[in-house]
């Protein structure tokens, strides 16, 4: 190997650690300071102890606030499943009048901030008399998430074949029977990928939550941010460490999900 | 009410009827006006080359395209607007589109399913189809366990399996190597006379067009050039195109010398050759023609050719093929020529470079007007 070849390795391996500890540094913080034995934010730890994990998981507003991220999530993210999957499949198919228009629809919530939508759906939810109830939490996240299954989708049915779907109908089979025996199994990979990936979203979603949820239905986050408004020990960081931690978990099941298209061949399809 | 089904079928002549069918994308004749009856039983090939049409034809009998104009009839029946899944046709892709989500048995049983059979009816025809496919054994396999040859014959059972009215293959051996191409030839051939079912075969391939066919359907730029038996196709084509597409032929121009009954006289340059008179000739004295003569029809002039037909060439190469060698020559004012010598034998070839005398067989010579003119 030349010096030259050297140096760029070098070069190389010094960027990718520099890019590593950059992305992670604040996680790491955080994950760290849980640990501490005493009531300060400590970094590094001065010591070691689990009791302010104890102290989360035993804290009623986080164990309420839990339950209800694990109600928004579920429901939301199914909802935008069953929803960006209808649209990536209209799409994908029909080329009708105002196509357009509902694809920029679709990314709109890309563009309009979280903040705004929380507000909107305060004002409406005001409105309706559904003042900070689940259905105006759960529509808040269902349209925050649903442009990422309409894309994980979208993106499964350019890469299945058309030709199976006209193989089956040749063969006798139905539109319906296309779409349940056909289509959607073979597009259930992106499908589930799309699902958690909305978890994951509506899991850690906290600007639009803020607006919409009261204390009785606050979500996880929102339930973080009142904590650390009023202590400054290190539960905050316990809790953090356990959200990251579930997220890691549904972003695995997410891949191994993902990563079945391969297995069924699709991709080559 | 199966057999009854059959024999409903069986006593109609034509089991498929394209009429008059057209198809265009924006001003583009993809498939222009073509009218083709197919006889129940049949092995009807659609042959030309690449861009054709073939395909456009095939997906407007299968239903997956509307045609802009014309007809279809399937089973005496005028299906030109029912929807794919109602229209019974058994249809091969050209990549296969085995269902990657299912293992053999239930890619072949799939047809059968949506047509509810019982489940022991459905296990019977699957099992019976799949031993003539010689796919026993393979019932449990993934798609992507299978072998090229093998999906082939997964394809080919699953829509057989059905008992369509109609078969349709769409370059079904294309993705397969030499000599599987060969091996799968034969067993198509076997699994039409097993079935005897209708079937609509598409190739590029004049070959394959030519040993597997009742019939030949000749399509050039979304026409039929020409509809007839192998046979009849390689020795009368219609017309230029269909002459060089099929088979290997030497095309020359030339100019009718003389016509009496018995013989008609060529000019090709300043050559004179005579052919034996056929009675489907109509041309007049001077007039302008192309004269097509296959490969195999020129040989090595012997002293029993008495100088008739004879010219002197130079050998240009030997294209060496097996069992035949194929030549190429240079003879004055005709150009290249390619003349074919049985046997693959390199004893008795003239070496390259060296003039020598050949002998036209004109007894099967094709004579078309020549349009140019
Ligand atoms: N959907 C389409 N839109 C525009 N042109 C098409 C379409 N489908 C086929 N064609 C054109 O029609 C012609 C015939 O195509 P095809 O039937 O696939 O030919 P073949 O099967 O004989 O190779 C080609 O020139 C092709 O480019
Ligand atoms: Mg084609």
């Amino acid at each position: 190997m030349s010096k030259g070849t050297n140096m760029r390795s070098t070069l190389f391996w010094t960027a990718v650690v520099a890019i590593l500890v950059y992305m992670t540094l604040p996680a790491v913080v955080v994950v760290a300071t849980s640990f501490n034995p005493t009531e300060v934010m400590a970094f590094p730890p001065n010591g070691f102890s689990l009791r302010w994990y104890e102290k989360a998981l035993t804290y009623p507003d986080f164990q309420v606030a839990f339950k209800n991220s694990l109600i928004v999530m579920g429901v939301s993210s199914t909802l935008a499943m069953l929803l960006g999957s209808s649209f990536a499949y209209l799409i994908f198919h029909y080329n009708f009048r105002g196509r357009g228009l509902l694809e920029a629809a679709l990314w709109s919530p890309l563009i309009v901030p979280h903040f705004t939508t929380g507000f909107g759906f305060l004002l409406l939810g005001s409105h309706l008399n559904l003042t900070q109830g689940f259905a105006v939490i759960v529509m808040a996240h269902l349209l925050l998430v649903t442009p990422f299954v309409t894309r994980a989708v979208f993106v499964s049915l350019s890469n299945v074949d058309p030709n199976y779907a006209r193989a089956a109908a040749n063969l006798g089979a139905t539109p319906t029977r296309v779409m349940v025996k056909i289509t959607v199994p073979l597009i259930l990979p992106g499908m589930i990928g799309g699902w958690l990936i909305a978890s994951i979203l509506s899991l850690t979603e906290f600007t639009a939550s803020l607006y919409v949820t009261a204390s009785r239905t606050q979500t996880l986050p929102v339930a973080m941010y009142n904590y650390i408004r009023e202590y400054a020990d290190p539960t905050i960081s316990a809790i953090s460490a356990l959200l990251i931690l579930s997220t890691t978990a549904i972003m695995i099941i997410a891949n191994h999900f993902l990563g079945l298209r391969r297995i069924l061949g699709i991709d080559n399809g | 009410m199966m057999h009854q089904k059959m024999t409903a079928i069986t006593a109609l002549e034509h089991s498929v009827e394209i009429k008059a069918v057209s198809k265009t994308f924006g001003s583009f004749h993809a498939v222009n006006n073509v009218s083709l009856p197919i006889r129940t039983g049949e092995f009807v090939t659609l042959l030309g080359p690449s861009g054709c049409g073939k395909t456009t034809l095939l997906n407007m009998v299968a239903g997956f395209i509307d045609p802009s104009a014309g007809a279809i009839h399937i089973g005496g029946v005028d299906v030109t607007d029912v929807p794919v899944h109602l229209r019974d046709t058994g249809m091969v892709f050209q990549s296969y589109a085995l269902f990657p989500h299912m293992n053999v048995f239930d890619n072949v049983a799939f047809g059968l399913r949506q047509r509810k059979f019982s489940k022991s009816e459905v296990t019977h025809k699957v099992m019976q189809t799949i031993e003539m496919m010689k796919l026993s054994g393979m019932e449990g396999r993934r798609i992507s366990q299978l072998s090229g040859g093998q999906q082939q014959r997964v394809a080919l059972a699953r829509a057989i399996a059905i008992q369509p009215k109609v078969l349709l293959l769409d370059e079904p051996l294309s993705a397969l190597d030499k000599s599987l191409r060969a091996q799968m030839q034969v067993e198509l051939i076997e699994m039409h006379r097993n079935t005897g079912l209708t079937t609509i075969f598409v190739t590029h391939d004049q070959g394959e067009a030519l040993s597997l066919s009742d019939r030949i359907v000749v399509m050039n730029r979304g026409q039929i050039q020409q509809v007839a038996e192998p046979i009849d196709l390689y020795r009368n084509p219609a017309n230029g195109f269909v002459a060089s597409f099929i088979g290997e032929i030497n095309a020359l121009p030339a100019a009718i010398y003389q016509a009496s009954d018995r013989e008609i006289s060529l000019a090709i340059g300043n050559i004179r050759m005579t052919a034996p008179r056929r009675a489907e000739w109509q041309f007049g004295q001077g007039e302008m023609v192309q004269a097509f003569v296959r490969p195999e029809h020129i040989r090595i002039a012997t002293s029993a050719d008495a100088g008739c037909n004879v010219v002197t060439g130079e050998v240009l190469t030997h294209i060496y093929q097996g069992s035949h060698t194929i030549t190429r020559l240079r003879v004055d004012g005709l150009g290249p020529i390619e003349m074919r010598l049985p046997g693959g034998d390199v004893v008795g070839r003239v070496p390259v470079g060296m003039p020598t005398q050949i002998a036209f067989d004109l007894s099967q010579v094709i004579l078309l007007a020549d349009k140019s003119s």
